[in-house]
């Protein structure tokens, strides 16, 4: 990796602390006992993974009995919504918002096949969710609603514990996907009201592999992963010692630095967006309640993925758009939800900072784009 | 060379990561994945060739095709993914009947009764009172409408290795998908899956000197086996299962099965070794038995029962060294072993057996310790014991009318 | 599984262990519970001419605690007359111990054991 290449994809993934690698490495040497096991090498292990709930819950403002560690948010989301909608046998229809995750809107849509039906919630212009679509939706009888917290793409929070106020006047159950949610805002599982919401250890410099789902304990969910009973009989399966370890030190971390995090990385995009307004971008989003490091724009006549490699060869890391997506020439299905124009939603790429970013690297990224973005128009101008 | 307690005689629970495997697996825990940058990784390989690079050596460990190999969080997912994602595919053609034994890992037993919770009808084999299953039983519980069996290669508590390759051919003969849980076989017995009857099979990397949290499913391509994903999203793994796993327990798991495999011949006749030195100290002491045959099985395991003597209490006694009675997955509860159960094994002896499995790390002085340590427990315990003084008196325990309490 | 320090401390250390002649007229024994329960307790009591237990042996089959509770009532019962050692409650034990719930049947067994070995002294003796 060139040194001066520009990490500015922190949605997508973060680079591991070393605090938390550091903390991590003993379970790989000579802490490497099964938490299931009585002896004592067993034991170290329970009690680090016993510390660890105690941090993850801290920083989701849950309970540690409510954390149910998985292998990552796509795990949490899957056990979310197989666990607690295929329990319904009345009400049979699960509502997902129009800009969630696949990992939400997949397995909600496989669960058609045993006899479920999906209700999309629509979103307005500017990325929220429209309370009266859930409204809507909730007039057929459901099971469950699942709305994120906080988008990937756009960085708009959801005013989550108004939708979950709609979804319990119902007695409807109500999942919230909080993976960009995480170490980018102030987090509270309790105040939120929610039943159940999914975390992600990668997300917040931590290592990949490891989530969460924060569950209440009244909600009764069926596993996903059946076997040995570990994790109370929520989800079987030997427990990755070393990786809950490092969620752990993760979400320990935020405790202190959170708010400087926030600070930092607002700042950074806040100036970038000055910019990006000054060159007469669109930037989406941005009349909303947003994550404080995530910037999603376009501009007018240049394709996302173009300029998300011309950038790359400029040595800046940005994305075009979800992760998982990023493969596909299709627009943003968040920007088709929010009703933006194909062509606009074809040029949206993603600039997401990080704590360690700089002033020069945006200003350095600025000029890039600027110089760019002239490239480009050139080019398209000859090739019209 | 002095010995360090407590020994670590639990190899089957998990396994210590090997310190080559951690080594190769930590520079990727500080890489990006899905980085652009990444492309131009510091050691010349991208995140994405090392997990290919990976999934080459865990299908050689195993003699399969690369692209019959798939990722999952550990073997718990892999049978869950096999067994769940095989009979929903292929029941409406096949059948609603699964086969299974009395004596698989709970993660197989469980998926199967959530099966049957799903409208699925099982079939569980008693096995032999060796651990072993008859074949013409297993051939007898075949029904028209059975859609898949599932028995493991080694078992996780006693060791035993079953025929495969004669269950494997029967369910050919009648069209039976056959599932089998290989997660503590890999580095113990020889698997070629080129040959082998066998149309799913789960890995396990931390029972290979691999990390904990990921493991692997088999799917064989000829002839092709569907399965139902279970675990949907952004259609990683061929759509068969999504989320990104963690490239560095990727990585840690293809170095540990390669590994194994170069490795695998001169361990076996190494802890063969150490395990009959273990055996025959332990045979010294009166009235033990070994649970399991002793010829069809990993030399890796010794589950022996003390008789005379409480299950709890010799757990306390044996501190020192860390073993397990019965399954680490079910040691929490104070059930006998399941397993010992199934064998036949009266509550009694299922209590007291104590499950010693011997690894890459285990030395001679850790086998002598173990040894001179269990002399002198067992002696203690059975001091204590009113039912040894009585066996020493001659008197028959089972024909004594006991106060029900 | 935690045990408390005094568990531990009979199980490391039982005291009373042994065998008294169940023939003898002046010994009582005791035998409770079932192997196939996980636990078997035989305690003997022998007392004097002026009906005082002078000494006490266990031997039991069973979990620590089990060990624990017959241990402690062995050495409890030296001292006492047969209407004092009938007296000695479960309770007593568990609490002596600090047993946690689940261990709990194990103190029930001690006292059981003593009130067998105490009923099968009173049937020796001439009424």
């Amino acid at each position: 990796m060139s040194h001066q290449h520009i990490y500015l994809d922190n949605n997508g993934t973060t680079l591991i602390d070393p605090r938390v690698l550091d903390a991590m490495l003993p379970y790989f040497s000579n802490q490497y006992g099964n938490a299931t096991s009585r002896h004592l090498f067993g034991r170290a292990a329970r009690q680090a993974l016993d510390l660890a709930r105690e941090q993850v819950a801290e920083a989701a403002g849950a309970h540690p009995s409510q954390v149910t560690f998985t292998s990552g948010g796509t795990e949490s989301n899957n056990f979310a919504i197989n666990g607690m909608a295929s329990n319904n046998e009345v009400a049979r229809q699960i509502a997902v918002s129009a800009i969630e995750h696949p990992s939400v809107t997949r397995p909600a849509f496989a669960l058609r096949t045993k006899g479920f039906r999906v209700g999309v919630i629509a979103a307005d212009h500017f990325g929220k969710i429209d309370p009266l679509s859930l409204e809507v939706a909730l007039e057929k009888p459901t099971s469950l609603v699942s709305v994120m917290l906080a988008n990937n793409e756009t960085g708009v929070i959801q005013d989550i514990k108004m939708l979950t106020e709609i979804a319990k006047s119902k007695g409807v159950l109500f999942h919230t996907d909080a993976v960009q949610a995480l170490g980018k805002l102030p987090l509270s599982f309790e105040k939120l009201g929610v039943d159940a919401m999914t975390i992600s250890s990668h997300k917040v410099n931590g290592p990949q592999g490891i989530g969460a789902l924060i569950l209440n304990k009244r909600v009764d969910i069926q596993p996903l992963l059946h076997g040995g009973g570990q994790e109370k009989g929520l989800r079987s399966g030997t427990e990755n010692v070393a990786a809950i370890v490092g969620f752990g030190a993760a979400c320990a971390l935020l405790k202190n630095e959170l708010a400087t995090r926030t600070e930092t990385t607002q700042k950074l995009r806040d100036s970038l967006e000055r910019e990006l307004v000054a060159m007469g971008a669109n930037i989406f989003g941005d009349k909303s309640h947003r994550l404080a490091n995530t910037s999603f724009f376009a501009f007018n006549e240049i394709e996302g993925e173009t300029l998300v490699m011309a950038l790359d060869r400029k040595g800046f890391a940005v994305a075009s758009g979800s992760a998982c997506s990023s493969d596909s020439t299709e627009p943003s299905h968040v920007l088709m939800a929010m009703g933006v124009a194909p062509d606009i939603a074809r040029g949206a790429i993603r600039v997401s900072f990080g704590a360690n970013n700089t002033n020069q690297q945006v200003t350095d990224l600025v000029t890039t784009l600027q110089s760019e973005v002239q490239r480009l128009r050139q080019l398209t101008a000859i090739a019209v | 060379m002095t010995v360090h307690t407590p020994i670590y005689l639990d190899y089957s629970a998990t396994t210590p990561v090997d310190p080559r495997v951690a080594e190769k697996m930590i520079p990727y825990i500080t890489e990006h994945f899905g980085n652009p940058a990444s492309r131009s990784h510091p050691f010349g390989w991208t995140a994405e060739q090392a997990v290919e690079e990976a999934r080459d050596e865990v299908a050689k460990l195993v003699n399969a095709d690369p692209r019959e190999i798939v990722w999952t969080s550990g073997a718990t997912e892999s049978n869950n993914l096999a067994i769940k994602g095989a009979a929903n595919f292929y029941s409406g053609t096949k059948g609603k009947h699964i086969i299974t034994v009395q004596t698989e890992h709970k993660a197989v037993i469980d998926a199967v009764r959530e099966l049957e919770r799903q409208g699925f009808t099982a079939t569980y084999l008693a096995p032999e009172p060796n651990g072993l299953i008859d074949l013409e039983k297993f051939k007898a519980a075949i029904r028209p409408d059975t859609v898949l069996a599932s028995v493991m290669l080694v078992n996780n508590e006693i060791g035993v290795i079953q025929d495969i390759t004669a269950i494997g051919n029967i369910c050919r003969e009648n069209n039976v998908i056959f599932h089998v849980d290989a997660a503590q076989a890999t580095g113990k017995v020889e698997i070629d899956l080129e040959n082998l009857p066998v149309d799913l099979m789960s890995f396990s990397a931390h029972k290979t000197y691999g990390p904990k949290g990921i493991g692997a499913l088999y799917v064989r391509r000829k002839p092709r086996i569907r399965i139902e994903a279970q675990m949907h999203g952004g259609g990683h793994e061929r759509g068969m299962r999504s989320g990104t796993l963690a490239t560095h327990q990727i990585v840690g798991m293809g170095e540990a099965f390669r590994i194994a495999r170069l490795e695998m011949k001169a361990e076996n006749l190494q802890i063969r070794r150490l395990r009959d030195r273990l055996l025959s100290g332990l045979e010294e002491i009166d009235e033990v038995y070994v649970n399991g045959d002793m010829h069809q099985r990993v030399p890796h395991n010794l589950n022996i029962s003390f008789n005379f003597v409480e299950g709890e209490s010799l757990i306390m006694a044996v501190k020192n060294i860390a073993v397990s009675s019965g399954s680490a997955c079910t040691s929490a509860s104070l059930e006998p072993s399941y397993v010992l159960r199934a064998l036949g094994r009266s509550d009694e002896l299922a209590h007291s057996s104590i499950r010693f499995s011997i690894g890459r790390f285990t030395t001679e002085e850790d086998v002598d310790y173990t040894i001179a340590l269990m002399k002198s427990k067992i002696g203690k315990l059975r001091e204590l014991s009113p039912l040894w003084e009585m066996h020493l008196d001659g008197i028959d325990l089972s024909k004594v009318e006991w106060a029900a309490h | 599984m935690a045990y408390s320090d005094k568990v531990l401390d009979h199980y490391e250390n039982p005291r009373n262990v042994g065998t008294l002649d169940k023939n003898d007229p002046h010994v009582g024994t005791g035998m409770v519970g079932a192997p196939a329960c996980g636990d078997v307790m035989k305690l003997q009591i022998k007392v004097n001419d002026s009906g005082i237990i002078e000494d006490a042996k266990f031997k039991t089959y069973g979990c620590g605690s089990a060990i624990a509770s017959s241990s402690l009532v062995t050495e409890w019962l030296k001292g006492k007359t047969l209407d004092q050692a009938a007296e000695i409650k479960n309770s007593a034990i568990a609490e002596e111990l600090a047993l946690p719930p689940v261990k709990i049947h194990c103190s029930v067994l001690a006292e059981d054991a003593i009130k067998a070995a105490v009923a099968d002294l009173k049937s020796k003796q001439p009424a």
